[in-house]
Formats: C-alpha cells, sequence, structure tokens
C-alpha cells in the first residue's frame, strides 16, 4: 500500500481506541436548544424569527449575514424562548436563539423530501446546500455553498475528501466511514456533478483500514473516484497539507484551494451535501465524539446541533474523574473551556475531558535543537518566528513569512524545552491580520 | 467541580525534554569514553571527573552568585565537560580540565547568555585555548607500555608510514581519551541517529568533505594518495568525534537543513586546510569554532522557503 504524506508533521499516540468501536448513537435532547449566530467563519447569521414564534424541524431560524456565511436551521420542534447573547466554547458572547423543544419532531414541508441530483442544475445544487446551511465540519466552519461557487474561469481538476482525521481522539469521521460510506460516495458524486472535469479524491490516513475498506467498496467502479490511504501522522488533515499530499500543487495563506484546482470537504461535509440535495434534509445534527480518559463511557453521538454539552457529557455515563481540561475539537488545535454550559455547532467534532492538565510545563531556554523546523508542515522556522513575535517586531514577522503558519502545534508539541512557539506565531499572526484588516478598512 | 485550566492549544506536549535531550548524548558518548579509561588508565577517568565537576560546579557557582535559576538540572554542563575530557591528552596535568572547564562554561557559555546563547562550542573553545596557551602541555602525547609506538596516526602517516586498520579502527592508538576509538564512536553515532537526537547531515558532509578535501590538497601538493592515507585521516586526529559529538552542537550549529549541509563542509575544507598546509592536526576543533562564527550567517541565506511559495505560478493565474 503506497501512503502518499506530506514534509514534516509530528506522530502522535492518536487514542482513538476509546471511542472507535461504539457505534454512534442518536441522542434526544431534554433541554433546550441554543444555535449560536457564529457557527461559521464569515459574517454571523441574522435571526428571522422572533420570541414566542413556534419554530419547526427543518425551518430556517437565522438567514446569512453576507456571502460568507450560512443559514442556520432548527433541529426541533418547539417555541422560541429568547433571541440574546449566549457564551460560547471559544470564551466569547454570540447572539443566539434559544428553542424549547416540544418533543414533537415536528417537521416542515418539504423536509426529508427525495430528489434526484442528476436532474439538478449546479445553481439548485448550491441553493440546497446553502439554503441547508452546510459549513466544513472538520473545524473551520467554511461555508460550503461559498466553496462551491467557483469562478467560471477556474478549473477544478480535483474534489478533495478530507478524512484523515488526524487529530487524536476524534472518531466521528471514521465512525461515518464505517455506517454511512455509501452517503458521502453520493455527496462526492454530487460535487462532482457541478465540476465535469475533476476526479474525486478521498484521502484517509492509514490508521483507519475498515474505513479506507469501506469507502472503496462504496466507490465500486467508478473511475472518477478513487481513495488514497495517507500515512498516519499530524496533521495529514490540514487543507494546504492535504493538496500538497495528493495532488503535490502548493498554495499559500493568500490563496484559496479552487486557486490550485482543488476543492477540499471533509468527510461529515460530503454526508450533509448528499443529506441535503438528494434526501431533503437540512444539516441540524452532526457526529459529536464524546471521550477522554476523564469520562466514563466514550462515545459517538449523533446529536442534534443546538444540544447542551453538558447533556451530552451526561448521555456518556458522565465524569468518571473530574476533569481539569475540558476541549472542544482535538487535543492539538481544539479550544479548552471553562464552561459545559454551551451548545453543540456545526464545527464540534469532539468533546475531550482529559484527566490531567497535561500541557502547562514551564518553557525553558531554547537550545536550538531545530526540531521545530523539521516538523512545521509549512517549512518555517518557528524559533526565529517566535523571537520575532515576542520582540513585537511584526514588520520582520511578516518578511519571514509568519502569516503562512496553519496553528497546527506541531512546534510546541515536540520543542524539548518545552517553548510556547505556536501560541507567540498565532499571537502575533491575529495580530498582524487585525492591523491589515484595519488599514483595508481606513483605505 | 474543580476549576477548568484553559490554556490556548496544543494542549497535549512531547515526552522529550531538554535534559533527556542531553542524557542521550552522554549514553552516545560513554562507549568512546568508556574505551578512553580502559586504554589510557584510572588517570583519564580522573581528567574527566574533574572537567565534568569542574563545568557543573561554575555554573552553578555563578547562578547562585548571579542570583539566576540554576540550570545544571539540564544536564547540558555534563556534556561540554565530557566533550572537554573527550578531547584532551590523559598526560594532562590535573589543573588542565578544571582551568578548561571553567573557562568553557564562564566566559564561553553563561557570559553569552547560558544555554541557547553561546555562539562558539564551549567546550572546544576552551580546548583551543588550552592549547593555545599550555601548548607543550596540551601536545604531549600519551606513551604506553604496551602500545606499539606513541606516535598518533595522522603523524605517522605525516612520515609516510602506514597504519594498520585494525588498530585505526579500535582504536589501539595513542591520542585524546575519547577520540581514538572507531568503533565506539560509531555506537555512540548510530545511538543519536536513532534516537533522532541529531540529524546525520552534519557529521557526514564533515567526514565526506574533510576525507575529499584532504586527497585534493594532497593531489594538488603533487603526493600520491593511498587509501591508507585517507583512512589515518578519517579516523586519526579526533575527526570522527568531532564531526558526531561537537560539529552536531545544537546550540552552536545551524538549524536550517541545507545550512547543516554548507556548514558541514566549511567544516571539512577548514579542517583539510589545516591539515595539509597548517602545522597543527588538531585542524577539526579550529574548523568547528570558526564554522560556528559562520552560524548566524548560514542560516539567514538558508531560511527555508515555505509550502506554498512553489505555488506562485498557479497566484497569477
Amino acid at each position: 500500500m503506497i501512503k502518499k504524506t506530506f514534509r514534516g508533521g509530528v506522530h502522535i499516540k492518536d487514542m482513538k481506541h476509546l471511542s472507535s468501536g461504539c457505534a454512534i448513537k442518536e441522542y434526544k435532547p431534554s433541554g433546550e436548544l441554543v444555535f449560536l449566530m457564529n457557527q461559521h467563519i464569515g459574517a454571523p447569521a441574522v435571526p428571522c424569527v422572533k420570541p414566542g414564534d413556534r419554530v419547526l424541524l427543518g425551518q430556517t431560524i437565522a438567514e446569512p449575514g453576507g456571502f460568507v456565511s450560512a443559514a442556520i436551521v432548527s433541529s426541533v420542534s418547539g417555541t422560541v424562548k429568547t433571541v440574546a447573547a449566549h457564551e460560547c466554547h471559544n470564551g466569547d458572547n454570540a447572539l443566539a436563539v434559544t428553542v424549547v423543544n416540544d418533543n414533537l419532531y415536528e417537521t416542515v414541508e418539504g423536509y426529508g423530501a427525495e430528489r434526484d441530483y442528476t436532474q439538478m442544475s449546479p445553481e439548485e445544487i448550491i441553493g440546497a446546500v446553502k439554503a441547508a446551511g452546510i459549513v466544513g465540519m472538520g473545524g473551520a466552519g467554511f461555508p460550503t455553498h461559498v466553496k462551491l461557487s467557483v469562478k467560471p474561469d477556474i478549473k477544478i481538476d480535483y474534489v478533495i475528501c478530507n478524512g484523515a482525521e488526524c487529530e487524536p481522539y476524534i472518531t466521528c469521521d471514521y465512525r461515518l466511514m464505517l455506517e454511512q460510506a455509501d452517503k458521502a460516495v453520493l455527496g462526492m458524486k454530487i460535487v462532482l456533478s457541478l465540476f465535469k472535469d475533476a476526479v474525486g479524491i478521498f484521502g484517509i490516513e492509514s490508521n483507519k483500514p475498515e474505513g479506507i475498506a469501506k469507502v472503496n467498496e462504496a466507490c465500486g467502479d467508478d473511475e472518477k473516484l478513487s481513495v488514497v490511504p495517507l500515512k498516519k501522522k499530524y496533521p495529514q488533515g490540514g487543507e494546504r497539507v492535504m493538496i500538497t499530499a495528493l495532488t503535490k500543487r502548493r498554495i499559500n495563506s493568500r490563496m484559496l484551494p479552487a486557486d490550485a484546482g482543488c476543492v477540499v470537504l471533509n468527510f461529515s461535509t460530503l454526508i450533509a451535501i448528499a443529506d441535503a440535495v438528494a434526501y431533503g434534509k437540512p444539516l441540524t445534527r452532526r457526529i459529536v465524539t464524546v471521550t477522554g480518559d476523564a469520562v466514563n463511557e466514550p462515545s459517538n453521538f449523533d446529536a442534534p446541533i443546538g444540544t447542551n454539552v453538558a447533556e451530552l457529557v451526561e448521555a456518556a455515563g458522565g465524569f468518571k474523574y473530574e476533569p481539569e481540561k475540558i476541549i472542544f475539537g482535538g487535543p492539538m488545535m481544539g479550544a479548552a473551556v471553562y464552561t459545559l454550559d454551551v451548545p453543540v455547532n456545526k464545527t464540534t467534532s469532539c468533546i475531550l475531558l482529559l484527566k490531567h492538565n497535561t500541557a502547562v510545563p514551564e518553557p525553558h531556554e531554547c537550545i536550538r535543537c531545530g526540531k521545530c523546523l523539521t516538523v512545521c508542515p509549512e517549512h518555517l522556522m518557528p524559533i526565529k518566528l517566535k523571537n520575532t513575535a515576542d520582540a513585537n517586531d511584526y514588520g520582520e514577522f511578516e518578511k519571514l513569512n509568519g502569516l503562512e503558519c496553519i496553528g497546527c502545534g506541531c512546534c510546541t508539541y515536540i520543542c524539548p524545552a518545552k517553548r510556547r512557539l505556536s501560541q507567540s506565531i498565532t499571537a502575533a499572526k491575529q495580530f498582524v491580520l487585525a492591523e491589515k484588516k484595519k488599514a483595508a478598512a481606513k483605505k | 467541580m474543580k476549576t477548568l485550566n484553559v490554556s490556548i492549544s496544543p494542549h497535549i506536549r512531547s515526552s522529550k525534554t531538554t535534559s533527556k535531550v542531553m542524557l542521550d548524548v552522554i549514553i552516545a558518548m560513554s562507549p568512546a569514553m568508556i574505551f578512553g579509561y580502559f586504554y589510557f588508565g584510572w588517570y583519564a577517568l580522573l581528567i574527566s571527573v574533574l572537567s565534568v565537576s569542574s563545568c557543573v560546579l561554575t555554573e552553578f557557582v555563578y547562578e547562585k552568585l548571579m542570583k539566576l535559576p540554576v540550570t545544571i538540572g539540564d544536564l547540558s554542563a555534563v556534556v561540554t565537560g565530557l566533550v572537554l575530557a573527550m578531547c584532551l591528552y590523559s598526560t594532562a596535568p590535573w589543573w588542565i580540565p578544571v582551568v578548561g572547564g571553567v573557562f568553557a562554561i564562564l566566559v564561553v557559555k553563561l557570559i553569552f547568555g547560558g544555554i541557547g546563547q553561546n555562539i562558539m562550542n564551549p567546550a572546544l573553545t576552551a580546548r583551543c585555548f588550552l592549547l593555545l596557551s599550555f601548548s607543550r602541555i596540551m601536545t604531549t602525547y600519551p606513551t604506553l607500555t604496551d602500545a606499539v609506538s606513541s606516535a598518533t596516526p595522522l603523524s605517522l602517516a605525516a612520515q609516510g608510514q602506514p597504519v594498520s586498520y585494525a588498530e585505526m579502527f579500535l582504536g589501539t592508538h595513542s591520542g585524546s581519551i575519547g577520540e581514538t576509538s572507531a568503533i565506539a564512536i560509531l555506537i555512540g553515532a548510530a545511538y543519536l541517529l536513532i534516537r533522532r537526537v541529531i540529524s546525520p547531515r552534519i557529521p557526514l558532509c564533515v567526514i565526506g568533505s574533510t576525507v575529499a578535501f584532504v586527497a585534493l590538497f594532497t593531489l594538488m601538493k603533487g603526493e600520491t594518495v593511498t587509501l591508507n592515507y585517507l583512512a589515518v585521516h578519517l579516523t586519526g586526529g579526533g575527526l570522527l568525534a568531532g564531526a558526531v559529538f561537537m560539529a552536531t552542537d545544537y546550540t552552536t550549529s545551524p538549524v536550517t537543513s541545507w545550512g547543516r549541509i554548507i556548514y558541514g563542509i566549511t567544516i571539512g575544507l577548514i579542517t583539510a586546510v589545516i591539515r595539509c598546509f597548517g602545522g597543527s592536526f588538531e585542524g577539526i576543533s579550529f574548523a568547528i569554532i570558526t564554522a560556528n562564527l559562520l552560524t548566524p550567517i548560514i542560516e539567514k541565506l538558508t531560511y527555508p522557503k515555505p509550502l506554498g511559495t512553489y505555488g506562485r505560478k498557479a497566484e497569477k493565474k
């Protein structure tokens, strides 16, 4: 088996055995559901319901707030309680629609109506994806209809399904590969119908042999589809890294995958596309892995978006030990939260409960071992970038290509002196980008 | 519920620490050093003990006096002391390793800011300092009762005499404490490579280019190059130990991959020039500390190209 990969990266114990054997369980929420308006990158969605309104399952409760934005669809039927600010997992407050569940799951008209995608025009397909509020479900949350609306002069050669799931612990995509591979292949075929010249590639890390076999089986003899095993290495699932590994094309921070003739979609996103286009079901649920050494029964839940996370943890048997750290997403790029009273988002792939706070060792002086250079998938020089970032020398930071950092955290992970490299670099990068935005706004 | 900890990602770290890395280096050096103790006698062991303890003690006392956090736990001072002992002769009087250790740690390392900040390899700089200040003491080869000869292979080769391969490989000839046995050094090198403490770039470039340049310069002088002659240059004069343990010193070698190649070849070139045209066989030490000084500029010239810059064509479209 030839495994494609990239230069750099780190080998991390993947810890997926905790939850990889747990079949997806459908979860019915008991409490209120909170739909945050900022579940995606871009402009927040704008609520189109008022407190007191009755909403149905599948009803749009918020419209996109701009071109790069996504709609939000109710995942239950019930009454709108409030439209007010609510805490999100990143510590921010965002506008949210709170719905009291009536447990009837009454659907809107046309919900679940099957359609034949081959009879649909590209505009209709993209329209269906937009109406369903689909965003990249791997973590970044880029609105999918924007990704699919490629300018007509750009030729797309590859539609890449990102099934790397390179973060440790997370198993939601793996379970979907085992249980719903057919649907993902259908999603891929729908996307391929938009780009006539493109071929579809499923890039899957080799630590999921059963997943690779299932997807291969689902692909059948379709010569446009292929499954490529990738070496198990973090951050194999980073978009730029994925494109390089599969196509040898390279993009930088100022380019979109489309500039290299690629569209990259997460495995869950493909399933959401198939659901929305062929089965008439908008994005109202997602798979959430609840795992870690502090939870009783690590599980994979099919949870409605808006479900309270504390409820999900309860459903996973509650705490085995009191956790010291709770992370939304994987341990390498996820966000640590200070409360469980936050809702499941479209991008919440994992809730990781750790018994010990493992990652705050005291940083020491750099010994210049150069390990951070060897692991950097973007081929940067983290040790120099950190120095310029700490000195607030943002001009030099940009000159040394600091903005190319994808924030994967490999440099911090590997550093024997435990220096907080990616933390400094990310902070400087955000500052530089904010300054640029300000300067652009002035013009 | 306990208070939850919040920090920026990543939330997991590798188990490698600075002291574990330094411990690996110490383990890798031990075969060569232990061979030296057996071959040159207990006095060689005393020299290493003195050298290591003076290095560690200097660091401890300096940091206490300056009210700095004490960093002897990271074991880097132990490594410095061992490297210094490795390249001393077992004939050195007891105060040579002590003076060398104090000089290495105080002048070369601590005054420049401690671990990771020094611009030259502390142990090698101390060795060169000792060599220049006490040249007669420092160039007295140990005379061995049971050994074939008391001359080092390089001095034999300079007189045009062949040296036995077995002697070179096992290291049963005169020389510095830890630098004579090729096999012991290669075992250490293999350990460092397996543990991924060093990358093979620097040692291979140093060794390869030294041998190549020595052959070239010897031919230029109009002398014949024999295999035996090259083998002597490969195993003699501390080239192997220098390439594996000293040129690869983290702090003073470039971190970029092309930089490491350029740095290695620079060391090889300077070593060959000193060996062929100069009077000293200590070429490798001088070559390494000279190349150390070029490290910042080599790094600047070889700044890595980020992944996406190869895609400029697509950007223009």
